[in-house]
């Protein structure tokens, strides 16, 4: 910044023209730069709510006062608050402000012949001179000789102009403008990952489904446990293909003592079709290797077991039949399961308890599952019977049971006891309420479903933007330019000097192994004298 | 991978523990003859200043006024450390120093052995878990000191860097001590390699530019304290290059290193795409590692303005580092994310 810009009296014009200066100056991008580094760091000291709304709710309920402090703030929405927003908008404005004069001026540098020779190399950082061997010298003429000086440079990667009128003939030569290219190439690129991020992800959308073995996904909206669509999500985008869970396999560490029974691997067996009248394919999903299918992504993010039951009334009508999604509490696969009968009569029927794939006593007589893997599956349940609250049309967590409007049928504490069941077995409920039976065990997936238009130009600028970091910090900018100088020394006898020099535009370390380079080339073609330096 | 997992090789693990153990102790070695080192060279940089004063005296020629401060030169041109780094004749005098090059060197060896045979007995490559990470990324600094060392003489940073190398390997040994196991299926994936690989090389010369940065703000301390005529309170300073030269050599590996967190960075996009379904999700790992980027790129422009070289842009290198250490310690223990298979 002049000073002179900022002085007073400037009318609105002058002002607007003051602040863009000052918001594309090199130092404001700094300090927005080092800005933005300090406020993304509340981002992972709070729990933020894109990532784990569950987290801030609890943090909220915990410290209610200081939590709504921070929530008004917006430090459990860091990456979307307006603050952060604010810094990072600006940065980018501030970097398009910068690009595009820059872009300018550097289409007139590559028009623009390499600079004017100095009247003084031996001032430049690097330089030098020799006298040519006679012998070599005849009948060349300096404006050849400068033609030739030029070639050499061009070859070496110079853009060089050969000046061979005036005083003292001369070759001016520049190289490395790539240099500019690419660092305008990185930070275009950088606003390109911005702009995809920003629209891309608009367009997109994600969900979850739990499918269980046997169970078919179709996609369109009904289908998704849960459903999060982008701003200008369209419901168009949801093409119609289905995923079949066939199998979910897992292996489970068998060799390690320390590691025994961690799992290893997780396969998902699925049957796809890519539209309604295709041809079914067998595929696999696995950690690490999402299923694409069209447009989206099918992600493996969760598992457990399923148990099948069959729950009859009072009766004898089959009031609930199939499988019941449980969810692992630990690394033994130990699940918690909820068992909803609806259309049981004369009353409702629920469940509630724990499926153990491999049940054991501990020393304390406590029931636990010694293995992941269903060596001995059993349930242990208690039932209610009653009012299951579904009929007053709120939405309810089929993971909860809500006992308010049931009596207790079995529990432990109960007379009645708890309900065991091995697989296969059947188990009639008290008063002649029901029964049910524990008829087999499947596995099921959890997966995440995502679509994100963004990913490919987000890719694609990304790769530009490493390429141009790794021109701009690794191309040295350059100049050199060459000189012929004749003279007539002490004795008499006529002269032909070479003289050159080099400078680096920005941090360059292998200047002088250049120069060095350049001598050797320029000493192959016109060999000096043997008295050396001039 | 699944049902062609190898089999560990319990055995070949335990002798992977037993070298990490000794290349620790021989690194410890090779740090205190580093230190022996320094504190030598500043009795023969006395000596030679001594060697210089008197000359001068005799030879009453004040030529090629060079910094008073940094008067290693003594009449014949002889220096103990010149800007470039090279290695000089003056320092063949430097005993201590040969001696610990050649212990560091026993030290990179046998930690080479003890991180390649713990990848051969896991099946797989030795970067899975916090233990992993450290000795592995120990190994990889001590290696590119090593290898550097046979360009440029960069021995002055020796009790800087093998001290480091040694923490990082006892912290490793004492502190996240993991017998051989699989890879949990969150890391089985081609890009553990590619990401981790090139995360741990750039941190290693992150790591080296910290030591040189930390060097550059003593050393620039010390040459205004003994231009304003203070005494010179460090004299083994004295066999490090000023202040501009090691910022200058800093600069020039730190562009290479942020060009590698660069790639790291979007290659753990990348991996986190096929792994969660997203390329960028903030997560803590996530936030963190762009803290760093950012920091590193706020380094590059600063000395890029010209305003802000010097100890400013020094202090914006070790800040970086500050912030990859967090990221490498304190998140990995004690904040909870997707990252969450530090092994702890
Ligand atoms: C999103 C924010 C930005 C980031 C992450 C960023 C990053 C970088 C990096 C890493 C470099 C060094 C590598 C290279 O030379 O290409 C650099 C150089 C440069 N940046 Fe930026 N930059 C940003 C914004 C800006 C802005 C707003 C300006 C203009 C005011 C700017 C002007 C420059 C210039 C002139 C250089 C060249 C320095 C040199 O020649 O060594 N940058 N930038």
């Amino acid at each position: 910044m002049k000073k002179d810009i900022a002085a007073p009296a400037l009318g609105f014009v002058g002002m607007l023209r003051w602040a863009w200066a000052q918001l594309t100056s090199m130092r404001t991008a700094l300090f927005l730069l080092l800005l933005l580094a300090v406020a993304a760091v509340p981002g992972s000291l709070f729990p933020q709510r894109a990532v784990n709304p569950e987290q801030v709710a609890t943090y909220l309920e915990n410290k209610p006062v200081l939590g709504a402090w921070l929530d008004r703030f917006q430090l459990f929405d860091v990456f979307s608050s307006a603050w952060f927003s604010a810094i990072y908008l600006l940065l980018f404005i501030s970097l398009i402000g910068c690009i595009l004069p820059r872009i300018k001026k550097h289409a007139k540098a590559l028009r623009t012949p390499p600079p004017r020779t100095p009247s003084r190399l031996n001032r430049l950082p690097e330089n030098g001179s020799f006298e040519i061997a006679a012998a070599q010298d005849s009948g060349i003429s300096d404006a050849q000789l400068v033609q030739d000086a030029a070639k050499l440079l061009k070859k070496r990667g110079y853009r060089s102009e050969a000046r061979p009128d005036g005083a003292m003939p001369s070759v001016g030569a520049e190289r490395g403008y790539s240099r500019e290219i690419g660092n305008l190439l990185f930070h275009t690129s950088l606003v390109g990952i911005l702009a995809s991020v920003a629209v891309g992800g608009a367009f997109g959308y994600g969900g979850q489904r739990v499918l269980v073995e046997g169970e078919t996904f179709v996609n369109s909206l009904v289908s998704y446990d849960a459903f999060t669509p982008g701003t200008w999500f369209n419901q168009d985008s949801l093409t119609p293909y289905s995923v079949k869970l066939d199998k979910f396999n897992i292996t489970f560490d068998r060799e390690s003592k320390t590691h025994f029974g961690q799992p290893i691997d997780f396969t998902a067996e699925v049957e796809t079709r890519r539209g309604p009248g295709a041809e079914p394919q067998k595929e696999t999903i696995k950690v690490n290797h999402p299923l694409r299918i069209n447009k989206a992504d099918v992600y493996l993010v969760g598992n457990g077991y399923a148990p099948v039951v069959t729950v009859k009334d009072g009766n004898g009508n089959v009031a609930f039949s199939g499988p019941v999604v449980s969810v692992p509490q630990d690394g033994m696969y130990m699940s918690v399961l909820v068992i909803k009968a609806p259309d049981a009569k004369p009353e409702q029927l629920g469940f509630q308890g724990f499926l153990l794939p491999t049940a054991m006593t501990d020393e304390t007589g406590f029931a636990i599952s010694g293995d992941p893997n269903a060596i001995n599956p059993q349930l242990q349940l208690n039932s209610f019977y009653g009012d299951l609250g579904l009929d007053d049309g709120n939405p309810q967590n089929v993971y909860v049971l809500n006992t308010d409007g049931m009596k207790k049928l079995n529990d432990r504490k109960l007379d009645t006891g708890g309900i065991v069941l091995s697989a296969g077995q059947t188990y009639e409920l008290p008063d002649g309420k029901g029964s049910i039976s524990f008829d087999g065990l499947k596995r099921f997936i959890g997966v995440d479903i995502n679509y994100d238009p963004s990913k490919r130009p987000v890719a694609i600028f990304s790769g530009l933007a490493l390429l141009g970091l790794a021109i701009s910090l690794f191309t040295p900018r350059r100049r050199a330019w060459i000189k012929i100088k004749n003279s007539v020394d002490d004795s008499g006898c006529e002269q032909r000097i070479i003289e050159y020099g080099l400078l680096a535009r920005g941090e360059d370390p292998r200047l002088e192994s250049e120069a060095q380079e350049l001598r050797k080339l320029l000493e192959q073609q016109w060999p000096a004298v043997e008295r050396a330096e001039v | 991978m699944g049902n062609e997992m190898p089999t560990i090789n319990v055995a070949l693990g335990q002798y992977s523990d037993l070298f990490m153990l000794l290349a620790a102790l021989v690194y410890a070695a090779a740090f205190i003859a580093f230190a022996w080192d320094l504190a030598k060279s500043s009795k023969l940089i006395r000596e030679i200043d001594a060697a210089t004063l008197a000359s001068e005296k005799k030879v009453l020629v004040a030529a090629g006024s060079r910094g008073s401060a940094s008067a290693l030169t003594n009449t014949d041109g002889d220096e103990l450390v010149n800007d470039e780094m090279t290695y000089v004749q003056a320092s063949e005098k430097r005993l201590a120093a040969k001696v610990a090059v050649s212990l560091t060197w026993l030290g990179v060896l046998m930690h080479g052995f003890a991180v390649v045979s713990r990848g051969i007995a896991a099946g797989r490559v030795p970067w899975g878990n916090m233990y992993e990470f450290l000795s592995t990324g120990a190994f990889i600094v001590a290696l590119v000191y090593v290898l550097v060392l046979l360009k440029k003489d960069l021995r002055f940073m020796g009790t800087f860097v093998i001290g480091l190398v040694t923490v990082m390997l006892c912290g490793a040994t004492i502190g996240f001590p993991t017998p051989v196991a699989h890879l949990v299926p969150a890391l089985q994936s081609y890009w553990l390699i590619i990401h981790v690989s090139i995360a741990v090389l750039a941190s290693a010369l992150f790591t080296i530019t910290f030591a040189m940065n930390v060097l550059q703000l003593m050393q620039h301390a010390r040459v205004e304290a003994i231009a304003a005529g203070k005494r010179d309170k460090f004299p083994f300073m004295g066999v490090v290059p000023s202040a501009g030269a090691l910022e200058n050599f800093a600069y020039r590996i730190n562009a290479v290193a942020f060009v590698m967190w660069t790639f790291t960075v979007m290659a753990g996009a990348i991996w986190a795409e096929a792994a969660w379904g997203r390329y960028w999700g903030w997560d803590t790992k996530e936030v963190w590692s762009f803290v760093i980027w950012v920091v590193y790129a706020g380094y590059l422009h600063a000395r890029a303005t010209g305003g802000w070289t010097g100890a400013r842009s020094a202090w914006l290198s070790i800040i970086g580092y500050l912030c990859l250490v967090f990221n490498f310690t304190i998140v990995n223990m004690y904040f909870n994310g997707l990252h969450s298979y530090a092994g702890l």
